[in-house]
């Protein structure tokens, strides 16, 4: 997909929830369009709606109303089994917790997505040896999270949103429970899928400093956007790692 | 897919052994009962049916005294018992019987070339033969003659060839039935064991009036049974109708008069151990259904608290785009492969079982392939049923509230 293109397209998005009586209105009109190969930070404080905006995007939910395109896809009204294919074709997650199996070495975590689509075993293990190797795990596709740092899991988290090869990647707080260093990590593996692979990638964060590592910031409140600006000159992160980002992963060249 | 899902449930059964073996306990217990009794009962049916086989539906026995609940008693000789005379009345005037046997035993020692042998000595007519379609393979039977001479001959079965005669020779040896000796005139064919695990080649025949006077010394005209035969299975009760009216008139009961007789006809001996064997049947069905029921309901609880446990799992499942039915399949599969398994443990332990029962005690037992077959659908079967609820809640979950679970 060529920069440019609209991606995401928001108009009008608005999310009630209804608990008896009360009514809580979570999204009140978002309208919002991402083009392939952004990196979009979306910011705002505890309550704002940041993460009813992302399952919307993320499709894991129904806007109450307002329409949304995905890859030019009309994406509102789908029931759950029509999502759920969205989420397998079109879209990669990672999740602030890692969200990985436990008991479950890395290669099968990623694989499972795989499974879903009803991929041979063997294709899906290539596959996912693939994408371990693109976050620079080459290593240890045999492990366990329990035998993984938090860094290396949100590394596999993430080889398992890539694996399927989304258009876009969409992460809720994926730094959250990671320490500066490691967050450097993360945030430098995805400019450089960003940048290299011309992966588009959305984003909720509560730190500015990881928010300064993307190219545009969207600023939600109380369930409307209230700014959003392109940042001219991103951050590069891993200023003091690179050196072992890079060294451990994509070095090894662009994987066919 | 599926054999994904096969994989996946063996694998998360695995990691809690304990609890798998707990659950499907109820399932092993019940499939393992109805796999063990019905093999007992189909043993015992087999056991009834070569009891039809050996002694034939149109056989009617007549005992003296009148039927006590359960079955017919008294002591031959008590009252005014049956005698040969009715035997011979029965023959000659109930059209539908076409044989008609007194008989009267008593047990005796054998002895043969300086060996010994006790056995139960039948004292009766060659009707007794026709009765019991009973062939001599070597020889022939007493005759009517024997009878009038009170010839010292006998008829032998099998086992005591074997174990006077070494198997062999024995037809016109000389044999000494208590104090009398006699000649062997006829070998009977082998019979085998009965139903009730007898062995009915274990007998002398000896013509009625030779074992009044020279085995047993009982005067007089009374006999212990009259075994009878119809001329055919459909005229049983008819035959046995007519032979209880003839012998009211001789024994001269009126009106309300109790019977000082029984008759009882194979069929309906036969039948009343069926019943019995059925009835037992059915009370270990029962039990294992109530077994297999609490089984289903361990199986269901356990789904229950799985889905709970792994509602995390399920919603990483649901955001990688697995649909409500994969979720579903999965969770029904671990719950029927749980089933199958205790299942399967049941009709090891209940073959097992039935096998132990078969080789210790006298009873027959015949484990069916069916048996197996349904016992292990029907533990599957329970699987589905019992695991469709907790499959269904898991399938239910939505992706954004399941992944918040913590
Ligand atoms: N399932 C729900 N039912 C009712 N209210 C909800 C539900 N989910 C979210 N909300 C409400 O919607 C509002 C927005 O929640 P959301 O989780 O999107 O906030 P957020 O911006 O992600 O906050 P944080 O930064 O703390 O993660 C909150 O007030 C929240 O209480
Ligand atoms: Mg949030």
């Amino acid at each position: 997909m060529s920069e440019g293109t609209p991606v995401i397209e928001l108009e009008g998005i608005e999310k009630v929830y209804a608990q008896g009586e009360v009514v809580h209105r979570a999204l009140r009109g978002v309208s919002l369009r991402i083009d392939a190969g952004d990196f979009v930070a979306i910011v705002g404080p505890s309550g704002s709606g940041k993460s009813t905006l992302m399952n919307s995007i993320g499709c894991l939910d129904t806007p109450s109303r307002g329409s949304y395109r995905l890859a030019g896809h009309d994406v509102s009204k789908l029931n759950s089994d029509e999502r759920a294919l969205v989420r397998n074709r079109l879209l990669g997650f990672v999740f602030q917790g890692f969200n990985l199996l436990a008991r479950t070495t890395a290669l099968e975590n990623v694989e499972l997505p795989l499974v879903y689509r009803g991929i041979s075993s063997q294709e899906r293990a290539l596959r996912a040896a693939r994408a371990l190797t693109l976050v620079g795990l080459r290593e240890r596709l045999r492990n366990t999270p329990a035998q993984l740092s938090g860094g290396q899991q949100q590394r596999v988290a993430i080889a398992r949103a890539l694996v399927t090869e989304p258009k876009v990647l969409l992460a809720d707080e994926p730094t959250g429970n990671l320490d500066s260093k490691t967050t450097e990590e993360i945030l430098a593996l995805l400019q450089w899928l960003n940048r290299e692979r011309g992966l588009t990638i959305v984003m909720v964060t509560h730190e500015p400093d990881v928010a300064a590592c993307t190219k545009r910031i969207v600023t939600v409140r109380d369930g409307l956007i209230v700014s959003d600006e392109r940042l001219p000159h991103p951050r590069q992160a891993g200023v003091d790692a690179p050196e072992h980002a890079l060294k451990s992963g994509p070095t090894g060249g662009r994987p066919s | 897919m599926i054999w994904m899902a096969m994989r996946l449930a063996l694998f998360s059964l695995m990691r809690n052994k304990i609890r798998a073996l707990l659950t499907v306990l109820g399932i092993l217990i019940g499939v393992a009962a109805v796999v063990a009794s019905s093999a007992i009962g189909a043993g015992a049916k087999e056991r009834i049916e070569s009891q039809f086989a050996s002694l034939g539906v149109n056989v009617i026995m007549v005992f003296p005294g009148a039927s006590a609940a359960g079955g017919a008693r008294g002591a031959a000789g008590s009252g005014s018992g049956l005698t040969e005379d009715d035997a011979r009345a029965i023959l000659v005037e109930v059209p539908t019987v076409s044989a008609a046997a007194p008989t009267l035993t008593a047990s005796a020692q054998l002895v043969a070339g300086g060996r010994n042998w006790s056995t139960r000595v039948y004292g009766t007519t060659p009707d007794y033969f026709r009765v019991r379609s009973w062939n001599t393979t070597d020889g022939a039977p007493f005759t009517e003659s024997d009878m009038r001479t009170s010839a010292k001959v006998c008829v032998v079965g099998t086992t005591i060839v074997r174990e006077l005669f070494g198997g062999e020779n024995a037809l016109g040896s000389s044999l000494r039935v208590g104090r009398m000796p006699c000649t062997i005139v006829g070998i009977l064919e082998t019979k085998g064991q009965s139903g009730f695990g007898q062995d009915q080649d274990d007998i002398v025949v000896v013509p009625m009036s030779t074992f009044r006077t020279r085995v047993a010394r009982r005067p007089g005209r009374e006999v212990g049974q009259v075994m009878v035969s119809a001329r055919d299975p459909a005229v049983t009760s008819h035959a046995e109708a007519s032979i209880t009216t003839l012998l009211r008139q001789r024994h001269r009961l009126v009106g309300a008069d109790e019977n000082d007789f029984t008759v009882r006809n194979m069929a309906d001996v036969v039948k009343s151990f069926d019943a019995q064997r059925a009835a037992i049947t059915t009370l270990l069905l029962v039990v294992a259904s109530i077994s297999l029921l609490v089984g289903g309901i361990g199986v269901m609880n356990i789904m229950l608290v799985s889905v709970t446990e792994r509602t995390r799992e399920i919603g990483i499942r649901l955001a990688i785009g697995a649909r409500a039915r994969d979720i579903l399949a999965q969770f029904l599969v671990e719950a029927v492969v749980l089933a199958a398994i205790g299942g399967l443990a049941g009709l090891g332990l209940g073959a097992g079982a039935s096998y132990i029962v078969g080789k210790t005690t006298e009873w027959k037992v015949s484990l069916q392939a069916e048996t197996a077959l349904l016992a292990v659908l029907v533990s599957g079967g329970i699987g589905v049923v019992f695991g469709f609820f907790p499959a269904r809640r898991a399938a239910r979950l939505d992706p954004i509230v399941a992944l918040r679970h913590e």
